[in-house]
């Protein structure tokens, strides 16, 4: 579903990712973790595009995001990114929010997307929020109506980038019980985090990414439990 | 977008409820501190102009004369906000042009092009002073201009001379407001809508811009009353507004105390007139959104 090969990304003399190899399989749950500026949202947000390679291929489902004549929307609308700000459009209401690609990008009648609205918000557990406005909702809530929001486009691929670090903790697992269900049904997901938790629960492989490189990768309970590199072992030794 | 969206789920924060007692009676203790009696005193000298420009017999010749002018005045303003409006929107959004770097060759040179002769545009404007920059457009370029495209110099009158002139000043102003309105939305607002497939200009139209009208809102309106009251330079072009007026008859009659006295009544009644109609449209359209941030 996912292959990157040779991945570098450099913003300016900053060289945020040095050479990223990667295979995420249909259906696979891959956990990215790593020390902050260790480069692993940029791992991420090259995957949709958001940040352009400066070196080396990332294709999604076989279309190459870097050639020329990639339809980078297109691609997009494919993949959904869930972002640690969840980024609702705060001049729309939570059913403006989920509707506006469906009909302006897939073509879809106000009925149409209305629906398909109510039936994520059904499954993300806040029905009764479609009117409400962004600012009227929890922090948990608001992430809750962004990954709704991804879901309507019926995406092969999730992203979700550190989507509980800017929540209070009450609220965290919520949004991460929304997550569980999904990796469940069989979603493909990338999803960078702090929440060991979830990694154990969900995970099919995790990765540790440091300075901008894969150091380890692996059965998450593996890599937890018997880490190779001492790079990883140190990190874990801090975190759990 | 406000029918039932209005309908609010969650409870709103209770106005008055928080204040205490002692903070209600140091309220009333220092009302007359709070008490805008600027109105009172900016009411008595505009009442008092108003007066001598509509009541004293020794101005009705003064006032019949320019108030003729009201007229002149008021189409300038609007035609040139209209105009520098879309001037600069257009500008300033060009300022800030990007294209993907995806996009094609042809789109991407386009963008940078865009850029550029917006921000010259609008760094060359805004460098020059207004009088000089009316006298420079209205009497140099726009000549230049329908000399160049073979038209008699007179197509383009006195009125649209100083009209487009205004315009073309106020278009760079007006788009440093369109792009600070724009720059001020926080980039996860454009990558949220890129992310769910909008395109870049879809995201803009939908997602940016409307949002960016709050805090756009504001500034253009004073804009639009700086506009009216640098109308008055068009004087200097021969268009017959109110200051144009005011100067002939004065220098005509050596009645200046009637003539300024009534031209600065006009100006001013016009634009507080001007102002309060703007500060009404502001606070409806934050009053409609209440479910919006801020």
């Amino acid at each position: 579903m996912i292959r990157v090969r040779g991945l570098h990304k450099s913003f300016g003399d900053v060289h945020a990712v040095r050479g990223v190899d990667l295979d995420v399989a249909p259906g696979e749950v891959v956990v990215v973790v790593g020390p902050s500026g260790c480069g692993k949202s940029t791992i991420l947000r090259c995957l949709n595009g958001l940040e352009r390679a400066t070196h080396g291929t990332v294709e999604i489902d076989g279309v190459d995001l870097s050639d020329r004549g990639t339809d980078i929307d297109a691609v997009r609308a494919e993949t959904g990114m869930v972002f640690q700000q969840f980024n609702l459009f705060p001049h729309l209401t939570v059913e403006g929010n989920i509707t506006l690609a469906l009909r302006k990008v897939l073509g879809k009648d106000k009925a149409e997307a209305a629906l398909i609205a109510r039936r994520q918000l059904d499954k993300v557990g806040i029905p009764e929020k479609v009117d409400a406005y962004p600012r009227q909702l929890s922090g948990g809530q608001q992430q809750r109506v962004a990954i709704a929001r991804s879901l309507a486009m019926n995406p092969k691929v999730m992203l979700f980038d550190e989507p509980t670090s800017a929540l209070d903790p009450e609220m965290i697992k919520e949004v991460l019980d929304v997550m569980l269900a999904l990796a469940e049904q069989g979603m493909t997901m990338v999803v960078v985090t702090h929440e060991m938790g979830f990694a154990r629960a969900a995970a099919d492989r995790l990765i540790f990414v440091d300075h901008g490189q894969i150091v380890e990768s692996g059965d998450p309970v593996d890599v937890f439990e018997n880490p190779k590199e001492a790079r990883t072992k140190a990190f874990f030794d801090q975190i759990l | 977008m406000f029918g039932e969206g209005t309908r609010v789920g969650v409870a709103q924060a209770p106005r008055d409820e928080g204040i205490s007692h002692s903070e209600k009676r140091l309220d009333a203790d220092s009302r007359w501190e709070t008490f805008p009696y600027w109105i009172l005193i900016l009411g008595g000298i505009v009442g008092y102009l108003g007066y001598l420009a509509l009541f004293d017999e020794a101005y009705d010749i003064a006032w019949s004369r320019i108030s003729e002018g009201i007229g002149m005045t008021i189409r300038i303003t609007l035609w040139a906000f209209v105009i520098s409006l879309s001037l600069g929107v257009v500008l300033g959004l060009g300022r800030i042009a990007e294209a993907d770097q995806t996009a094609s060759p042809p789109v991407r040179i386009a963008a940078t092009i865009g850029r550029n002769l917006s921000r010259t545009y609008i760094e060359f404007v805004r460098g020059v002073p207004i009088l000089p920059l009316i006298f420079f457009l209205a009497l140099v370029i726009i000549p230049d201009v329908t000399d160049m495209v073979g038209v008699s110099r007179q197509t383009v009158d006195e009125f649209w001379r100083g009209v487009i002139a205004l315009s073309i000043i106020y278009g760079a102003y007006i788009a440093e407001v369109i792009r600070g309105g724009v720059q001020g939305i926080p980039r996860g607002q454009m990558e949220a809508g890129r992310s769910v497939g909008l395109s870049r200009l879809q995201t803009m139209r939908y997602v940016v811009l409307p949002q960016a009208m709050r805090s756009i809102i504001p500034p253009l309106g004073n804009d639009f009353i700086a506009i009216l009251k640098d109308s008055s330079l068009l004087s200097v072009l021969a268009v017959a507004d109110v200051t144009r007026i005011a100067r002939q008859y004065s220098s005509g009659s050596f009645k200046f105390r009637e003539s300024y006295v009534v031209l600065v009544f006009i100006y001013v009644t016009l634009v507080l007139a001007l102002s309060f109609l703007l500060t009404k449209l502001e606070e409806r359209m934050t009053r409609d959104r209440k479910g919006e941030r801020g």
